[in-house]
């Protein structure tokens, strides 16, 4: 377990439950719709295609590139202080969706938008495991 | 059906001045403002028959009447977003005018946005990690600035505009400021190197691309055009106004995307033919976005337009935040652009541009715009 001090943990709701139920288990999967295969990320409960309330989770590679990212080199909120620089990316996956995680072996200087990336899974509590990167 | 274009107007404008301790309440702020604007229109209290306000507010429009002495409440609302609804309002309270439902409304706040709850930390827009904040918060993205550097970010990426060229922005209206009194930047010269050479907030984010934060109040009254003409100032007509919500849009498409082809649709007129702006600056780069997503210029070109000096008042092409915007003036969250895009159509700004027919105001990077019009 790796706890993140400062950045809050997530509350999963009744759409997303399945999203954190999956990754507990060390799996990352996406909503996506039974009708038109249509992904949904974040989750949610009709297909805004095809209009099916039908979905299902479906496991993801979890190999992607960075799309953008950003660094925040000060603490703009006071639970932040003496953890920065960090860097937040969105990572497009193989599948198409975006994700908006972290690296963890990749200096904040390093980052740039193109970089393959694969997921790892980080538990920050009992309930909750985070879907972070990696430099593939 | 018929629309509200030129049927309605701003009759009344004011505030209160703008500080980073205001030392009285929100709700203070909002009537210190108010009482300036019904003067302004010379209007009375009794007048007011509606009230509007920004849903992130404190003051709520039973508090505003009853201190007023509001005698009959006929229209109130709010818009639920965070800071960017002050168009919003405009086009809601117009439509409310235009059907008859309420005659004389006041669109009001006050934010105490520096000493008391301040935007920057998420303090007024967090969500502590429920909701759709489970996707983002928890990864460090805790505040509208840092999605917005996100999409700053790929934005600068595909279309190579550079930090220096948010750097013209910040400049351009710093120098409005320098000339407007009123603007905590007052007097505070800022040069190309300053920006450069400002730390970084949020990478791509400096410091001088970043708002100020303001305790402060503002108001707008609006009526019907026609008793506009026999107030105290020329009406500001409201040609247009409207808003833009959820849409199904690219990662770094703004709202204006889905807004401009409906406002200038509604207005009847172009970008070409509009004399100054205000754009939404909670972030210097923002402007750049929505200069080129309504079509004042091409994607991509927003950047050079800046750098070769066409958003200045002296001598741009298209002179934008003439008051200094919400990086060197205030930051209310629109109110003081809306207040800013009426003194234009007015002759009353301190970076007048000469002969303004044409006032546009965005309050939100797409998410809501209104068309000022002098009267003939
Ligand atoms: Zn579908």
């Amino acid at each position: 377990m790796s706890a993140r001090p400062g950045f809050p943990i997530p509350v999963p709701s009744e759409d997303s439950a399945p999203f954190w139920e999956y990754l507990r288990q060390g799996e990352l999967r996406l909503q996506r719709c039974l009708v038109c295969a249509t992904f949904a990320h974040p989750p949610r409960l009709m297909c805004p295609e095809c209009g099916s309330f039908d979905r299902e989770w479906v496991a993801v590679s979890g190999r992607g590139t960075v799309y953008s990212y950003v660094v925040t080199r000060q603490a703009i909120h006071p639970s932040f202080e003496g953890h920065t620089p960090y860097a937040t990316v969105v990572v497009e996956l193989a599948e198409g969706p975006h994700l908006t995680s972290n690296l963890i072996d990749v200096a904040v200087d390093d980052i740039q938008i193109g970089l393959p990336v694969e997921a790892v899974f980080v538990a920050v509590s009992d309930e909750v495991t985070l879907p972070l990167f990696r430099r593939a | 059906m018929e629309n509200f274009r030129n049927r309605v107007a701003i009759a009344g404008v004011g505030e209160t001045e703008y500080s980073r301790a205001s030392g009285r309440s929100e709700t203070r702020l909002a009537l210190d403002a108010i009482l300036h604007a019904l003067d302004d229109a010379g209007l009375r209290r009794e007048d007011v028959d509606g009230l509007m306000r920004w849903s992130v507010d404190t003051s709520g429009e039973a508090e505003i009447a009853s201190n007023l002495g509001v005698r009959d409440l006929a229209w109130f609302g709010e818009v639920n977003q965070a800071g960017n609804v002050g168009a919003a309002l405009v086009a809601h309270a117009a439509a409310a005018i235009a059907a008859g439902l309420a005659h004389c409304i006041v669109i009001y706040r006050g934010v105490n946005g520096r000493s008391g709850r301040r935007y920057g930390r998420g303090e007024v827009t967090g969500r502590r990690g429920q909701g759709a904040a489970a996707f983002t918060e928890p990864f460090g993205l805790l505040t509208p600035q840092h999605q917005l550097a996100m999409v700053a970010r790929r934005r600068m990426h595909e279309f190579g505009t550079t930090s220096r060229q948010f750097g013209w922005v910040a400049v351009s209206e710093r120098e409005h400021a320098n000339r407007n009194p009123r603007a905590m930047f007052y007097d505070t010269p800022l040069t190309i190197d300053d920006h450069q050479n400002s730390r970084f907030v949020v990478d791509p984010f400096h410091l001088y691309d970043c708002c100020l934060e303001t305790d402060g109040g503002g108001a707008l009254v609006l009526v019907s055009a026609e008793r506009a003409r026999g107030l105290r100032k020329p009406p500001a007509l409201i040609r247009a106004a409207a808003q833009a919500g959820h849409g199904e849009r690219g990662f770094v498409d703004t709202a204006a995307i889905s807004l401009a082809p409906r406002l200038w649709a509604q207005a009847g007129v172009g970008p070409d033919e509009i004399d100054v702006a205000q754009i939404y600056d909670h972030f210097a780069p923002y402007v750049i976005f929505a200069l080129e997503d309504y079509g004042f210029v091409a994607r991509g070109e927003g950047g050079p337009f800046v750098e070769a000096g066409g958003m200045r008042w002296d001598g741009g092409v298209l002179p934008v935040n003439t008051s200094g915007g919400h990086l060197s003036e205030a930051y209310l969250q629109g109110m003081n652009q809306l207040i800013e895009s009426v003194r234009q159509v007015r002759g009353e700004s301190t970076s007048q541009v000469e002969d303004v027919h044409l006032s546009f105001c965005d309050t939100g990077i797409g998410t809501g715009a209104v068309i000022l019009e002098r009267d003939r």
